[in-house]
């Protein structure tokens, strides 16, 4: 029996004007509280689509209109004449030293801690434990977290990170201190990406690796991580996201000084103990609500930070693709959520 | 000989990692027992009524930086209430509204937008959920604030506070509105993805018995993206409550408990949560009794964190029940 | 043979021709073919006096983009008796059958001609929603809501209260129904003792019943089955096609299968669409046993499919 004759001879085709192609579902139908309810939803829609379009064009416009590029390379000036003088140059520095600290920190401990609760994780009431305390983190509010960092900077065995002051006393506010509490922040988010990524890896890859006779360590390092990689690197990029956005703890930690000022003479030491700002605090800074004053410089540095923003979430897109864990890429799990006190029976 | 050194590496590696999550755990621990132990010398000078109402706390805040206790009172008196009324006022409004707008607005994406208008929708609503507070703060203070100011608060209106309060447009409803413009972001996002998660056998099966479409987003759709929506409330409430800098900066800076008995009024009067009081309040941190009250107001916030995701954790479970996993 | 070897257990023996069953002979004349003559029909033909057609599919073409799925078919749908949809994949009997209730309306894209009518009136002109009450579906995986077996069933009924002030979930009403839809699906006696336990925990058969009370817990006047029971077991199945022979008297039924011993069990008539023609229709007896196209004898013989 084969296929040509199988076929036969199709019959032709309707005329055309008795051929229907129907349109999608009207809601005329409906009853008035359904009708009421779908015209709900569009109106929401449409009205965010509009706060956002407006939202962005906003900061498009004025951050642009004040954006000049002398404004990335000079020191800010504290003048009477505030929208005339100075940049964000030592911002910007602040902003690259505090991420930097705090993704050095973050990354290694963030994954070594998923590792261990995906792979290990002995004994169990301990795996809870820790579980809970990086959900404490993820929910702690992030003012709560300075005032804890400064507590402790300001031992004075710890003076070493930051400056001492005249009568004896640790000023507790450096880069260090900033940018060790600043990974406390990304942690939560660099430890969900890499759980999520390392149950998504079916059993049968590491029960392969391990009937090759390699350990469980080895395992990890060489057949698991690399696996994993791009899911890891989203994470710790959402994590940096999450660094360069906070504020509370800038202004806690960084000792506002509107440039970097270093702390004795030792080159990048120096530098890392000294005192200085971000871009987020210089926004804040600037803002009404601080003493600068100067609305234009503020626009132009939030601005920055969008575009900053916007870089990140480029970069996240691009490393995960279609690949995504969460479809919208914002880092926030379900499996992370509510999941805390898993020893509450 | 290879099996024993991948053993021994094997154990080490446990060693060293189980060492770092330990390490975690006390740091986390030592937080939480910091914080409580700092906070103890404000809670029990004041008691319980330390969460109660009882004079002006900007007051209570300078007496204890000056070192002059006031009349009638110990250095260490202090009265939460308008902080707290405060941080319950801003986070339930802005939540609630939130919520409100982020249901329709994540149905409105999935079910009914239109393809090219879901295509750009989605990374403008990931590009907002990752924008710093800062930012939503200075929209606030330079653009809303003012906004409100000129045209909702009325001279009268200013006027028959004026002896108790100033007026001037950084007050709760901007607050409000510019806290649930900051979260509806991720509550869109949460929701939205359970929403295009539910299995198309379901939606065709209520379809095929001749519901209509609403009906089913609301019967089947909704009732299946429920963790997510517990979820998204929790993340958002978590986020609300914690927001310090931008709320430091738009919702008035005075710790004044806004009134509801003053009519509309009520929603143009300035609040002060209690994370914006710890940032506003840093520079005493090195002043004993106006630390221990700054660190009594972080352990509340602590708590309020453990007890909403215990919340959370606990509106998920009868869901469980009918195989609606989150 | 080496001495010191322990002799083996079983000789295997190589010089005996390998023993086959022989094939039934298949004559020119015998179009029975694949179909066993042991299998029964389940119940007797039903009676021609309950016998009323319920809808009339005339002339109709479905596509799907620009391709003709389903070229000019015409077929009576009777309540009282079972009809059965059979064919290869691909021969537009899943397509035929989602129309009946409109369900092809779902996908963009598409394009239809002829007409269907249900009691007499083109189903496009009726209300799509009205529609599917009176005409339900059952799918082919069972696809219970995540919510317990009484809302389940109560589903469709809960939606078409008029929503008098406060909906109440149980009425005695409702109640009511939702047992004697139970009932009819054959399920009631196995879950009555807990009717709020949650319908994901039944097994795959008694899913699928749950599926069918809920499409009758509405009252249609036509059930239609898309492969009810190619997800089930051979124990399952036996149930639910009593239950589809125990249901034909009260709704017209139009049943989609792939299993030709299925089709002959349950239908009453057989129609045989192939390529999207209808290339047979008939009684049961007619198309197993006397078929009149060449094309339908070597397809139930299983020359092809």
């Amino acid at each position: 029996m084969d296929g040509a004759a199988l076929l036969g001879t199709p019959k032709p085709a309707p005329r055309a004007g008795a051929v229907v192609r129907p349109k999608r579902q009207g809601t005329s139908a409906w009853p008035l509280i359904d009708r009421i309810g779908y015209w709900l939803c569009w109106a929401t829609g449409i009205a965010l689509c509009l706060i956002v379009l407006w939202i962005v064009v906003y900061m498009m416009i004025k951050g642009i209109g004040y954006l000049r590029p002398a404004l990335f390379v000079e020191h800010p000036a504290a003048s009477l004449q505030q929208s005339k003088s100075g940049g964000f140059l030592d911002p910007i520095e602040g902003t690259l030293i505090i991420t930097a600290i705090g993704t050095l920190i973050a990354a290694p401990t963030g994954i070594g801690i998923a590792v261990w609760l995906s792979e290990y994780a002995r004994p169990a009431p301990l795996a809870r434990a820790v579980e809970s305390a990086v959900d404490v983190i993820a929910g702690v509010p992030s003012v709560v977290l300075a005032i804890f960092g400064l507590l402790v900077f300001s031992e004075s065995f710890l003076g070493f990170l930051s400056e001492h002051a005249a009568n004896g006393t640790v000023y507790g506010r450096s880069f260090f201190a900033a940018g060790i509490v600043m990974a406390l922040l990304a942690l939560p988010l660099i430890v969900g990406s890499t759980r999520e990524a390392l149950s998504q890896v079916p059993d049968r890859v590491r029960e392969a690796s391990y009937a090759l006779g390699k350990s469980r360590a080895s395992t990890i390092r060489c057949v698991l991580l690399p696996s994993i990689r791009p899911d890891v690197a989203s994470g710790i990029a959402l994590g940096m996201g999450r660094i360069i956005g906070d504020t509370a703890i800038i202004t806690i930690l960084l000792g506002q000084t509107l440039t970097t000022q270093a702390v004795g003479g030792t080159p990048v030491l120096g530098l890392l103990r000294g005192t200085g700002s971000t871009l987020t605090s210089y926004v804040f800074y600037n803002s009404p609500a601080g003493e600068g004053n100067s609305p234009q410089k503020a626009y132009a540095a939030a601005f920055v930070l969008l575009v900053i923003v916007l870089l990140l979430n480029a970069l996240v897109t691009a490393l995960t693709g279609g690949r995504r864990l969460d479809r919208l890429g914002i880092g926030a799990r379900l499996s992370l959520i509510g999941r805390s006190f898993p020893w509450i029976p | 000989m290879r099996r024993r050194t991948g053993h021994t590496e094997d154990k080490r590696a446990e060693r060293t990692l189980g060492a770092l999550a330990v390490a975690l755990l006390l740091l986390i621990g030592g937080m939480i027992v910091t914080v409580f132990v700092n906070a103890w010398p404000s809670f029990s000078s004041n008691g319980l009524s330390w969460f109660g109402p009882g004079g002006d706390v900007d007051t209570q805040l300078r007496a204890m930086q000056e070192s002059t206790p006031l009349p009638g009172h110990s250095i260490e008196y202090f009265r939460a209430w308008p902080l707290i009324w405060g941080t319950l006022l801003t986070t339930v409004l802005a939540v609630v509204l939130a919520l409100f707008v982020s249901t329709l607005a994540a149905v409105f994406l999935t079910e009914f937008a239109p393809q090219p208008v879901r295509r750009i929708l989605e990374p403008v609503i990931r590009l907002l959920a990752g924008v710093p507070s800062v930012v939503y703060g200075l929209i606030g203070i330079l653009a809303l604030a003012p906004f409100i100011n000129h045209h909702w608060i009325s001279t009268s209106r200013k006027q028959s506070v004026a002896y108790v309060v100033q007026l001037n447009g950084a007050d709760l409803t901007t607050a409000t509105v510019i806290l649930a413009v900051m979260i509806t972001p991720i509550m869109v996002a949460l929701i939205a993805g359970a929403l295009a998660s539910v299995p198309l056998p379901w939606r065709e099966g209520s379809a095929a018995l001749g519901v209509n479409r609403w009906r089913t987003i609301v019967r089947v759709s909704l009732r299946t993206a429920r963790p997510a929506i517990v979820a998204a409330t929790v993340l958002a409430t978590a986020r609300a409550l914690g927001e310090a800098i931008m709320l430091a900066m738009v919702a008035g800076g005075r710790g004044f408990a806004a009134n509801p008995l003053d009519g509309l009024t009520f929603l143009f009067e300035p609040v002060r949560p209690l994370a914006a009081t710890i940032v506003q309040e840093q520079e005493g941190l090195s002043i004993a009794p106006l630390a221990h009250t700054i660190y009594a107001i972080a352990a509340v916030l602590l708590v309020s964190a453990a007890l909403l995701s215990f919340a959370g954790w606990a509106a998920k479970q009868p869901l469980k029940r009918y195989g609606i996993r989150a | 043979m080496d001495s010191l070897m322990p002799p083996p257990v079983r000789r295997i023996s190589v010089d005996r021709e390998p023993s086959v069953i022989p094939a039934p002979a298949v004559s020119e004349n015998d179009s029975r073919g694949a179909v066993q003559p042991s299998a029964r029909r389940l119940l007797t033909r039903s009676d021609p006096a309950v016998v009323r057609e319920r809808m009339r599919i005339e002339s109709v073409w479905l596509a799907y983009g620009e391709n003709w799925v389903v070229r000019d078919v015409t077929l009576p749908v009777r309540q009282g008796e079972v009809l059965a949809l059979i064919g290869a994949s691909g021969s537009g009997k899943t397509t035929l059958l989602r129309s009946l209730n409109r369900l092809t309306e779902v996908t963009a894209g598409g394009a239809r001609a002829g007409r269907i009518t249900l009691d007499g009136q083109e189903i496009h002109e009726l209300e799509v929603n009205h529609l599917r009450r009176r005409v339900s579906m059952v799918f082919q995986q069972p696809n219970p809501f995540p919510m317990s077996i009484y809302d389940n069933v109560a589903y469709a009924l809960a939606e078409q209260r008029p929503p008098r002030g406060r909906r109440r979930r149980r009425t005695p009403a409702l109640e009511a129904a939702v047992e004697d839809a139970l009932r009819r699906a054959g399920l009631y006696d196995e879950v009555a003792g807990d009717l709020t336990r949650s319908a994901q925990r039944l097994s795959g058969g008694q899913q699928q019943r749950l599926c069918i009370a809920r499409a009758l817990a509405a009252e249609p006047e036509v059930l239609l089955l898309d492969e009810p029971c190619s997800a089930l077991d051979p124990i399952s199945t036996a149930t639910i096609e009593e239950l589809i022979v125990g249901l034909r008297e009260s709704v017209a039924i139009v049943i989609v299968t792939h299993n030709l011993q299925q089709a002959f069990r349950v239908a009453d008539h057989v129609a045989f669409m192939h390529l999207g023609e209808l290339v047979e229709y008939g009684s049961s007896e007619q198309v197993f046993d006397r078929p009149s196209q060449q094309r339908t004898r070597d397809y139930i013989s299983g020359a092809f499919g």
